[in-house]
């Protein structure tokens, strides 16, 4: 200290707890891949309260390390230290930074808050206003055939309430009505996802880059929907609808976890979400359509000859223990008839 | 008493009356006490017992969590313990111990009073505590409560129904202990000063006392309602909080975090009083920005009313909410950091003594510092949003009630046990304890903000097989945090009937809890003293206290 000025110490210090700061800020790896666009949102807030948060800690860490150091008693020493009761511009300064940090991230925060749509629940781009029956929404879903809702026998009532909580349209999207819309059931101890037209699924399959609607409810006690790749949750409870409104940007298979204790198995309660390309979720759609509605009267009545192989399968896949997936696979593998000549139940053989 | 505080007039005491005891015998801390010392030290060993219990059950929690499945403990039992552990650290350990325990004790000391303002209100509430710790351990025998610390409707309405209603009666009873005792403090550190002492020469654990009280008294009453239309629910078929039935689930977790956000201060508050004490005292300075400390309790306490919903994020809540919350939240950082500034400014220029005492409100700064850093990254909704419910909360708020409030505890701990019983404790196990302690808490709790922000929710007692390392180092820690407790406990029982004999002040310090014997004589002083100096005037002409022995009759130098 006698060799070297404070200020060019200090000035060291700084530079160097700014650069780690920074570093630490970009570099931590403690979140999660972002599959979903509001991902990158949180990230980056988290990011930059990583990069205040470390300076503060280092140079309040750094504080004390140096005073014990350089204030400790020295052996024999039984005096006092120096008289000082406080410094008002310092404590005006120090009260200062924090306030100023605190406006930052504030007003950052509504920034981030309102990207997500969290500013919008409940915008399901009709007449918002009024009590939109996501029934009629859905069936405008581009990318999905429309079914008469009278085949449909959904475990759980479709219909959900407008919802007033959670996550709606982000301002790109407001007005506009998202392009499929679930509707997810918690109980204790799953998750139920009711697609339009009654299919009902214990995993979620959504497209990726298209604006998916979560409708979530409970049956029991308070679930909360949370897919960590997306960054995004929502308390499912019962008796009022909540939604959670999102874009999954990254094809994959991710965790969907119960983040609210809703019993003793609370911790099993975890099933995933697929996000498909858009191709394959036509693919997925196409083969719930063949293996969840079956129409058994067309079936019975059709001769057996005039049906393709995935219409004729259709009936003996949940026997057979052949998935959906698998089943669409085959259709897609074997390009109609061939197959059928080889299955002993086929009466043409 | 030295003999230059031998008393100047006549004692208060009527002659005619029988002589009061000269000091308390063991078997009158297990009584019906009025006098405030007693009260102070039931309060401790109680809560120390009921911190012992809770310990316990977060050992056989994170030995569960040492594998993905279940297979340690039956998930219901492990539901069980994570909700009275949190139960019996928060309202058994921590609020009772920092409030009832040192706040009892040292605030009458501290202000030249010799007693509380209401002796036998706060013998009392003292009283209402064991048999509610009593009714927390006896609900094991149905089941125990098995829905969170929060109690959440509609599982709490469906789950345990016997032991969820004891616990709620628990619950009251402990709430009720503590609006008692509030009211109490309120009552004495306003008006039961000596008349040489303005509030604003009181030492600053009577400022953060009077700013934990008056949040006690506000807040405590809301949670109370909570449980009560709980227990309406639960027992005499009410539909307060019953979605089929009309009720709305959401309105408990409003009524609930009302309180329960304060507690969390009311767990903080009194240990940042402990750290404005014992900081000065081993720097051998005076507290760097008096005023500023004690207005940024009174300030915590303002804001810490309005900051509720920051637990509801994820809830039932509207945008607007999520916002107002957000900047609330963040609020609360500005008088929390003016505090941790003020104490590492009390350190610069000093000449620091590093007894065990010492040593913990160091580590209390450094992890409250970070669960300070940890908490801000939560308070706003868009990162709250993801981390809500995971392992990175947990990790947050032990950094803070473990490295904060349970550090500071034993900070003070160290610092009065000579004050209380007349020993010393022993310095080495103390700083095998801080070891123990330091090492331990970071390993169990730094490793699970990694945890949480990777997708591992909490309150579960199955998880991803994706999280076993972290956790298992978490187990390890644990059990060195388990261990920690071993040598402290020794040295307690050890020193308190062997250990070197302390004297008056064996600290050197100013403040008025020192001038008198070592256990305090039952009603404090012969004689009151008169105070001569401020609180925290270390240094005052490079004079050690000898040189500032209180004379009869001179004027505060302020």
């Amino acid at each position: 200290m006698k060799e070297i000025p404070s200020s060019i110490l200090t000035l060291t210090a700084g530079v160097l707890i700014t650069i780690i700061s920074f570093w630490v800020g970009q570099h931590h790896g403690l979140m999660p891949e972002q599959a979903s666009e509001q991902a990158p949102l949180v990230d980056n807030l988290f990011n930059v309260m990583v990069m205040i948060g470390t300076a503060l800690f280092l140079v309040v860490q750094g504080a004390i390390i140096v005073f014990m150091i350089k204030y400790r008693r020295r052996a024999g020493d039984d005096t006092d230290g120096l008289y000082i009761e406080g410094n008002l511009p310092l404590e005006a300064f120090w009260t200062a930074i924090p306030a100023a940090i605190v406006i930052f991230l504030g007003i950052y925060s509504v920034d981030v808050f309102d990207n997500m749509g969290g500013l919008n629940p409940g915008d399901h781009g009709m007449m918002s206003h009024h009590h939109v029956q996501p029934a009629a929404v859905v069936a405008q879903a581009p990318s999905q055939p429309a079914i008469a809702a009278d085949t449909a026998a959904p475990l759980i009532e479709p219909q959900a309430p407008y919802a007033r909580y959670g996550f709606g349209a982000n301002p790109d999207q407001m007005g506009k009505p998202p392009a499929l819309s679930v509707n997810v059931t918690g109980m204790q101890y799953a998750w139920l996802f009711n697609y339009p037209g009654g299919v009902v699924t214990g995993e979620l399959h959504i497209p990726a880059g298209r604006d998916v609607q979560l409708n979530l409810s409970a049956k029991d006690v308070i679930h909360s929907f949370w897919v960590p790749q997306f960054r995004l949750k929502q308390d499912a409870l019962p008796g009022q609808p909540t939604e959670l409104r999102f874009i999954a940007s990254k094809p994959g298979t991710y965790p969907v976890v119960c983040a609210e204790l809703c019993g003793s198995y609370h911790g099993g309660m975890r099933t995933q979400v697929i996000v498909h390309t858009q191709a394959d979720y036509d693919q997925w759609w196409a083969s719930t359509q063949v293996a969840q509605a079956p129409d058994q009267e067309q079936t019975i009545a059709v001769r057996p000859s005039d049906l393709s192989a995935p219409e004729f399968l259709a009936p003996y896949a949940e026997q057979v223990g052949v998935s959906s997936a698998a089943l669409a696979h085959l259709k897609h593998h074997h390009q109609g008839g061939t197959m059928i000549s080889h299955l002993p139940a086929s009466p043409e053989s | 008493m030295t003999p230059a505080q031998l008393p100047v007039n006549t004692p208060l005491a009527d002659p005619g009356a029988s002589p009061p005891p000269q000091g308390w015998k063991w078997y009158d801390y297990f009584t019906f006490n009025v006098d405030h010392k007693v009260i102070g030290i039931q309060y401790l060993v109680t809560s120390f017992f009921f911190y012992l219990i809770g310990g316990a059950m977060a050992v056989a929690m994170r030995t569960e969590l040492a594998t993905p499945d279940s297979d340690f403990i039956d998930p219901t039992l492990y539901n069980a313990f994570m909700t009275n552990h949190g139960t019996i650290m928060i309202f058994l350990w921590i609020v009772p111990s920092a409030i009832g325990g040192f706040g009892n004790f040292l605030v009458p000391l501290m202000i030249g009073a010799r007693d509380m303002a209401f002796p036998k209100l706060n013998a009392i509430a003292f009283w209402l505590n064991p048999p509610a710790g009593a009714l927390l351990m006896a609900s094991f025998f149905f089941g125990g409560a098995q829905s969170g610390w929060t109690s959440y409707p509609p599982l709490s309405e469906i789950t345990a129904n016997v032991a969820q209603s004891m616990w709620i009666l628990a619950i009251v009873m402990v709430g009720t202990s503590s609006i008692l005792g509030a009211l109490n403090f309120v009552i004495t550190i306003l008006f039961m000063r000596i008349p040489s002492m303005r509030l604003d020469q009181s030492p600053l654990f009577c400022w953060a006392m009077l700013a934990t009280s008056l949040l006690a008294l506000l807040s405590t009453p809301v949670l109370a309602i909570g449980l009560l239309l709980l227990l309406f629910d639960i027992n005499f078929g009410t539909s307060f909080f019953k979605p089929d039935a009309g009720g709305n689930v959401v309105l408990y977790q409003h009524l609930f975090w009302f309180y329960s956000h304060p507690a969390v201060y009311l767990m903080i508050l009194p240990i940042f009083g402990i750290m404005s004490e014992v900081f000065p005292v081993y720097s051998r300075k005076p507290i760097f920005g008096y005023k500023a400390i004690a207005y940024s309790s009174m300030a915590i306490c303002l804001v810490g009313l309005f900051v509720w919903v920051h637990h509801m994020f994820t809830s039932g809540t509207p945008p607007w909410m999520r916002l107002f919350f957000t900047i609330s939240t963040l609020i609360v950082g500005i008088p929390t950091g003016v505090k941790i500034f003020g104490w590492v400014a009390t350190m610069w220029g000093g000449k620091i003594r590093y007894t065990t005492s010492m040593l913990f409100a160091i580590g209390f700064l450094t992890m409250f510092v970070f669960g300070g850093m940890t908490g801000v990254t939560m308070g706003t909704a868009p990162v709250d949003i993801h981390v809500h419910d995971t392992y990175y909360v947990v990790g947050h708020f032990h950094y803070v009630l473990f490295g904060g409030s349970v550090f500071g505890l034993y900070a003070g701990i160290y610092h009065w046990f000579p004050k209380m019983t007349g020993r010393l404790l022993n310095e080495p196990l103390g700083w095998v304890h801080f070891a123990l302690t330091f090492i331990g808490s970071n390993l169990t709790f730094l490793p699970m903000h990694q945890l949480g922000l990777q997708g591992m929710p909490r309150r579960v007692a199955m998880y991803d097989p994706q999280f076993t390392s972290v956790n298992q180092l978490c187990t390890i820690g644990a059990f060195i945090l388990a261990a920690s407790v071993i040598p402290f406990t020794i040295n307690v029982v050890w020193s308190w009937s062997r250990g070197a004999v302390a004297g008056d002040n064996p600290w050197r310090a100013l403040t008025l809890e020192w001038t008198t014997s070592s256990p305090p004589l039952i009603e404090n002083w012969e004689v009151l003293p008169v105070l001569t100096h401020g609180p925290y005037d270390y240094g005052l002409n490079n004079s050690s206290p000898e040189n500032l022995e209180p004379v009869a009759g001179s004027t505060s130098p302020s």
